[in-house]
């Protein structure tokens, strides 16, 4: 019995994945539960692991290919078994292959395309070989959608995004009801299977049917229109690599041929990452009203207390960053001010039991934003531990989905890099963030009246005026401000 | 081939298995010397004779009951209800003896028995005289179910209804019987149980329907082709055995389907196919599964409110442009 | 506690229109009762009789060990009209009968253990399990069952009736109900009929006086169930249910009546249960006293034959002591043989509900598939 290996959706968020490394070649032995292959998903990279036993028969994407999510990529089955159903239908769908592929490849894949019932729009997308790139237009509204130059998206698992929200489900079993990215969607189910079958997302598409249902001529206006729809199709021409005969490869022809006029370039490949921040990002600016708040703090305290900290537990291996101190500080702060431990879920404003602090971490090519859970709860030399480790592994792609999801409030400190003072974007559905400046000495006039340096540190909120009003931020800054100059506010 | 009336049509099924086979009887009121209430049974106590074209008194459970102890032990009776109205009495017989001889006795008895008879309204029959009940009666595990629209359907699936050697119910239409077509002259002429029929071909939308009402689809398939649609009428024939690759086939065809039935709504045959699709070719629907199908009342006696209880090609259209989103 | 009536038919009641007699009950010689039997064949009904009594009373415990399930109608009290009317048959005459039937299974030819297995739900039994306490059949033995809606099997066996007509055959129906039915419109159908075409169906009504929790003359407008008969100019009889050889004689006439073309009979058998109408039902306390019971237990079917055969000579005491020693071994062995049965397999829900499942389309929904 044949098992279809699927792209998987190995986090919640991930719409299609990059096959980084296949583990097994063609022929191998392979039992339940064996690693087949390393995969590059929009957060990290994850082992996709094999769900049946048998023969690895066939590799349907090679290394450095991209597949959306429900696609199948292998089969497993019989050394004799006969899969030339599951590898042939398969290859039509596996059709977002990198750039540089030969026509007649591609070709091929139009072939087998014009044989699925999908009809032209889906042997239109094979034939114009589409390229990585072009996977960045695709996208899903929506969708929840993070920072501008800060964290990396951390759709809060405890809160249901706004009416489409991502949705992304494990395939089980059959093609038909793969691809999670199309849930919540009004669509008739030939709509869903035409939209699957082609590798597009019903996300953006117009739908005609009563009530705004995308039904099946809508699909395949999407698939081979292309222009007029919020979302582009799933492929467009690149450099005409071969004659492209339809109107759709027409209608691209104008756009690549636009690009080689700008003079020398170089393309950089988008990473998962890259695309996933582009995407939310832009789709976040817009709904969410900020407003932003800035307080100065003085840190001479707070540098104290960690000194003495780290003394106190220095054989335990406890080392406190000011950045630490400040999330236990934050923590402390929700606690007092719970509107700003709050989210905006369209009909109501969500409060948050728990107290769970994103912290943005920079990494190759981008952020990512590991949780530290209940940070109202934990020590301070405990949540310089877990940032460490945490931080350690985001930077090897290591993080696992429930490392970085489940935030209710995020920090983002630029401090290292010099920066005094600047705004971020917040990283829905939360309803604020803190961007936190670097500590640096200054001059000040103090209690007595006199000049002194002083330690000081710029802290910007951005609050989502649905959620939080100008007091309220400002009262909490006050809070926070409080606890930093005063750590024993904490306590008391 | 020879062109005669559905009724004819029926009469020579009848006379025709007569002949063929000795154990072959008809039994039910005024078959015999009154040629039949709808003349079906015209010329045949002349040709056959009193035991095998029997009148019966006015006693459906009885002579139900007979039909089946008689098929029990060997022999094939056709037994006619003057209309299926009438046989809601013989239930009894049809459902709790017929349809389970053969499973309660493990196999030991055969019930090669027919019922038959016209089911469904006529013109202002009111509510006791208008029923279409074949939905109901498909409802039993150990009965089949038989609906023909067309004359050779009709002969084609009485003769199969006979030779069958389990109960077969027949649903003849009052309003069929005078209906002319073409019918094979071919003595073992059979239309087997379970085949649906493609009465016209269309890749836009399947109307999916049986009985009297094939002729409804037909009409509203036409009018629509004038502007454009070209349907897939598929007619079931046989409601038990259902032909299920038919069904899914047009569905998979078309993407849009109108179920329609003579019948009530609530748990007519159209739920049950409506079911059958959705559970087996959901992927393939474009548009929810509509019906059109008798009110949910019984049938009222007056011209006007008859007409809009009853199924009508008007509803086709517009259930059809709702599932192509006109 | 209402009294129980128990009324003898007037002898100055209404004669049929036919002018067939109906014999009232009344006291014969023994001479008289016996004149025509064989040793054999008495011997043989003791027999049979015996071996009613000690099945259905091993049917009752295992019911009470929980090794049958649903109803369970026994005949204890009743064995007389079956014993005798099935002897006056010949083995290719039909017999059907409502759901008070191990015992007529049994005296058609269905082994005890047949029916005990049907009972218990196996393979074995006479229907494959399938059937239960109310739907026994076995063809081979021209046993038709088994029917649990009251009065539904008369117009089946009309049907039969009408198929040995047709068919021209030398057989006869042999047809029961409870006294009950006789209220049931398909009764009335199926004596209109029957009468009108002179079929040779013989209706035995076992009247027990109860229709479950009901006394017959709480039911009936007319009492003496034999005289609706004359509705449908059909001959009738009234047979003493509790004397196996009356109701021989009475059922044997109507046979021959019936196989010389004189068209059906209604026999009316008095008769006497000493258990509930099914193993649900008390046996007093609620429609009858215990008193009544006790009462009836006086004119015991076996015990009065018992007392007949021993004082003629026919069968004496230590005989029919061995004789019940067989039939409670036979019993015995046969709750065994069913214990040890197989149940039957799963896929059997879904055999034999048609003739043959290859056929075009779908003739029933198997809703355990995964689709």
């Amino acid at each position: 019995m044949a098992t279809k290996v699927y792209m998987e959706a190995l986090s919640p968020t991930m719409e299609e994945g990059r096959l980084a490394t296949w583990l097994k070649n063609e022929g191998d032995q392979v039992k339940e539960g064996d690693v087949l292959a390393e995969v590059e998903t929009d957060k990290a990279t994850m082992e996709l692991v094999a769900r049946g036993s048998g023969v690895l028969r066939k590799r349907m994407i090679a290394e450095g290919d991209t597949a959306n999510v429900g696609t199948v990529i292998a089969v497993i089955a019989g050394a004799d078994e006969d899969v030339s159903a599951l590898t042939g239908g398969a290859e039509a769908a596996a059709s977002q292959d990198k750039g540089g592929e030969s026509a007649s490849s591609a070709e091929q894949k139009a072939q087998a395309a014009a044989g699925s019932d999908v009809g032209q729009g889906a042997a239109a997308v094979a034939a114009a070989g589409p390229t990585e790139q072009d996977q960045a237009e695709r996208g899903t509204p929506g969708e929840a959608t993070p920072a501008g130059a800060a964290p990396t998206p951390t759709p809060d698992r405890g809160t249901t995004a706004p009416a489409t929200g991502d949705r992304s489900i494990a395939p089980t079993g059959d093609d038909a009801d793969a691809s999670g990215s199309n849930g919540r969607v009004k669509a008739s189910p030939l709509a869903r299977k035409i939209a699957n079958e082609a590798g597009m997302q019903l996300g953006g598409v117009q739908g005609s049917g009563p009530g705004g249902r995308i039904v099946k001529r809508d699909v395949e206006a999407a698939i081979s229109g292309g222009g007029a729809q919020a979302q582009a199709p799933a492929a467009q021409a690149q450099a005409p690599a071969q004659p492209a005969a339809d109107a759709q490869a027409e209608a691209q022809a104008p756009r690549a041929a636009a690009a080689p006029a700008a003079g020398g370039y170089h393309d950089q490949p988008l990473s998962q990452m890259r695309k996933t921040i582009a995407k939310r990002l832009t789709q976040s600016i817009g709904p969410v009203p900020h407003f932003f708040l800035t307080i100065e703090v003085d840190m001479g305290e707070a540098a104290k207390l960690r000194a003495r900290i780290n003394e106190r537990f220095k054989d335990q291996g406890v080392k406190v960053s000011p950045n630490d101190l400040i999330i236990k500080a934050v923590a402390a702060a929700l606690r007092k001010h719970p509107w700003v431990n709050a989210a905006w879920t369209g009909d109501a404003i969500r409060f948050h039991d728990g107290v769970h602090i994103g912290v943005a971490v920079a990494v190759d090519e981008g952020l990512i934003t590991p949780v530290i859970k209940d940070a109202d709860r934990k020590g301070v030399g405990e949540i310089a531990g877990e940032v460490r480790e945490l931080a350690g592994r985001a930077r090897e792609k290591k993080l696992k989905p429930d490392e970085y999801t489940g935030s209710t409030f995020s920090i983002s400190n630029l401090g290292m890099f010099g920066i005094e003072e600047f705004t971020a974007v917040i990283n829905p559905p939360e309803a604020a963030i803190l961007a936190v400046g670097a500590i640096t000495p200054k001059v000040v006039v103090d209690e007595a009246g006199d000049m002194a340096v002083r330690q000081r540190m710029r802290m910007t909120l951005s609050c989502d005026h649905r959620v939080i009003d100008g007091a309220t931020g400002a009262q909490f800054l006050q809070t926070l401000k409080s606890y930093l100059e005063e750590p024993m506010l904490m306590v008391a | 081939m020879a062109v005669i009336t559905y009724r004819e049509a029926l009469n020579e099924a009848l006379a025709e298995e007569m002949e063929r086979d000795p154990d072959v009887f008809l039994m039910g009121e005024e078959v015999g010397v009154y040629n039949g209430a709808y003349k079906v049974s015209k010329g045949l106590l002349e040709r056959f004779g009193e035991m095998r074209v029997v009148d019966t008194p006015i006693t459906e459970l009885g002579f139900a009951g007979l039909g089946v102890g008689a098929a029990m032990t060997g022999i094939r009776p056709v037994i006619e209800f003057m209309t299926w109205n009438f046989a809601i009495l013989a239930f009894d017989q049809i459902f709790n003896s017929a349809a389970k001889m053969r499973s309660m006795s493990s196999g030991q008895f055969k019930m090669p028995l027919t019922f038959r008879g016209p089911t469904g309204a006529a013109l202002q029959l009111a509510a006791q005289h208008s029923q279409a009940l074949e939905s109901q009666v498909a409802h039993y595990p150990g009965v089949k179910v038989v609906v023909p629209g067309t004359p050779a359907d009709a002969k084609g699936l009485l003769k199969a209804a006979i030779r069958d050697d389990d109960p077969v119910c027949v649903f003849e239409g009052e309003m069929l019987y005078n209906l002319k077509g073409e019918v094979p002259e071919d003595d073992d002429f059979i239309i087997p149980l379970g085949v649906a029929d493609l009465k016209r071909e269309g890749s836009d939308v399947s109307i999916i329907t049986h009985g009297k009402m094939i002729h409804t689809a037909l009409q509203a398939a036409a009018k629509l082709e004038k502007d454009g649609i070209q349907a897939d009428v598929l007619d079931l024939r046989s409601l038990r055995p259902l032909d299920t690759d038919a069904i899914l086939a047009t569905v998979a065809k078309t993407n849009r389907v109108v179920l329609l039935e003579e019948g009530w709504p609530h748990g007519g045959i159209t739920a049950t196919v409506a079911a059958l699709i959705q559970e087996e070719a959901f992927d393939m629907l474009d548009a929810p599964i509509l019906r059109v199908t008798q009110a949910d009342v019984p049938m009222p006696y007056a011209k006007a409110l008859e007409k809009a209880v009853k199924p009508s090609v008007e509803m086709v259209i517009e259930k059809v442009n709702r599932v192509l989103y006109r | 506690m209402p009294e129980t009536k128990t009324r003898k038919p007037d002898a100055r009641a209404a004669q049929p229109q036919d002018g067939s007699a109906q014999e009232p009950a009344r006291k014969k010689t023994d001479a008289e009762r016996l004149e025509g039997f064989e040793r054999e064949q008495l011997r043989k009904m003791m027999w049979d009789m015996l071996l009613a009594r000690r099945f259905e009373e091993k049917a009752a415990e295992s019911y009470a060990l929980g090794k049958i399930g649903g109803f369970c109608h026994l005949y204890i009290g009743q064995e007389a009209v079956a014993v005798g009317a099935i002897h006056a048959l010949r083995d290719d005459d039909y017999v059907m009968t409502a759901y008070r039937e191990h015992v007529h299974a049994i005296q058609k030819g269905i082994t005890a253990n047949a029916v005990m297995a049907e009972l218990y739900g196996r393979a074995d039994g006479c229907s494959g399990g399938k059937g239960g306490s109310m739907h026994m059949f076995s063809a081979e033995h021209n046993y038709l069952g088994g029917h649990g809606i009251v009065g539904g099997q008369i117009p089946l066996a009309l049907g039969v009736a009408w198929k040995i007509k047709y068919k021209k055959e030398d057989r006869v129906m042999q047809v029961y109900c409870g006294e009950a039915a006789v209220n049931q419109g398909a009764f009335h159908e199926s004596l209109n009929m029957a009468a009108l075409w002179k079929l040779p169906m013989v209706l035995i009504v076992e009247n027990n006086r109860f229709g479950m929790g009901t006394a017959w003359e709480r039911a009936a407008s007319l009492y003496d169930i034999y005289q609706k008969a004359t509705a449908y100019a059909m001959p009738s009889a009234v047979a003493d249910g509790m004397d196996v050889l009356d109701c021989y004689r009475v059922a044997m006439e109507a046979h021959e009546r019936a196989r010389s073309g004189g068209g059906p009979t209604l026999i009316e058998a008095r008769t006497y249960r000493y258990v509930g109408h099914s193993m649900s039902d008390p046996v007093s306390g609620v429609y009858r006293t215990k008193e009544d019971v006790e009462k009836e237990r006086a004119n015991d079917p076996i015990t009065l034959f018992a007392d007949l055969l021993s004082r003629n000579d026919i069968l004496s005491q230590a005989e029919l002591e061995e004789m019940d020693a067989e039939v409670k071994k036979i019993s015995e062995e046969s709750a065994e043989f069913a214990e040890k049965s197989p149940e039957p397999t799963l896929d059997h829900v879904y055999t034999d509900i048609y003739s043959t499942e290859d056929v075009n389309g779908r003739l029933y929904f198997d809703m355990r598939g995964e689709r």
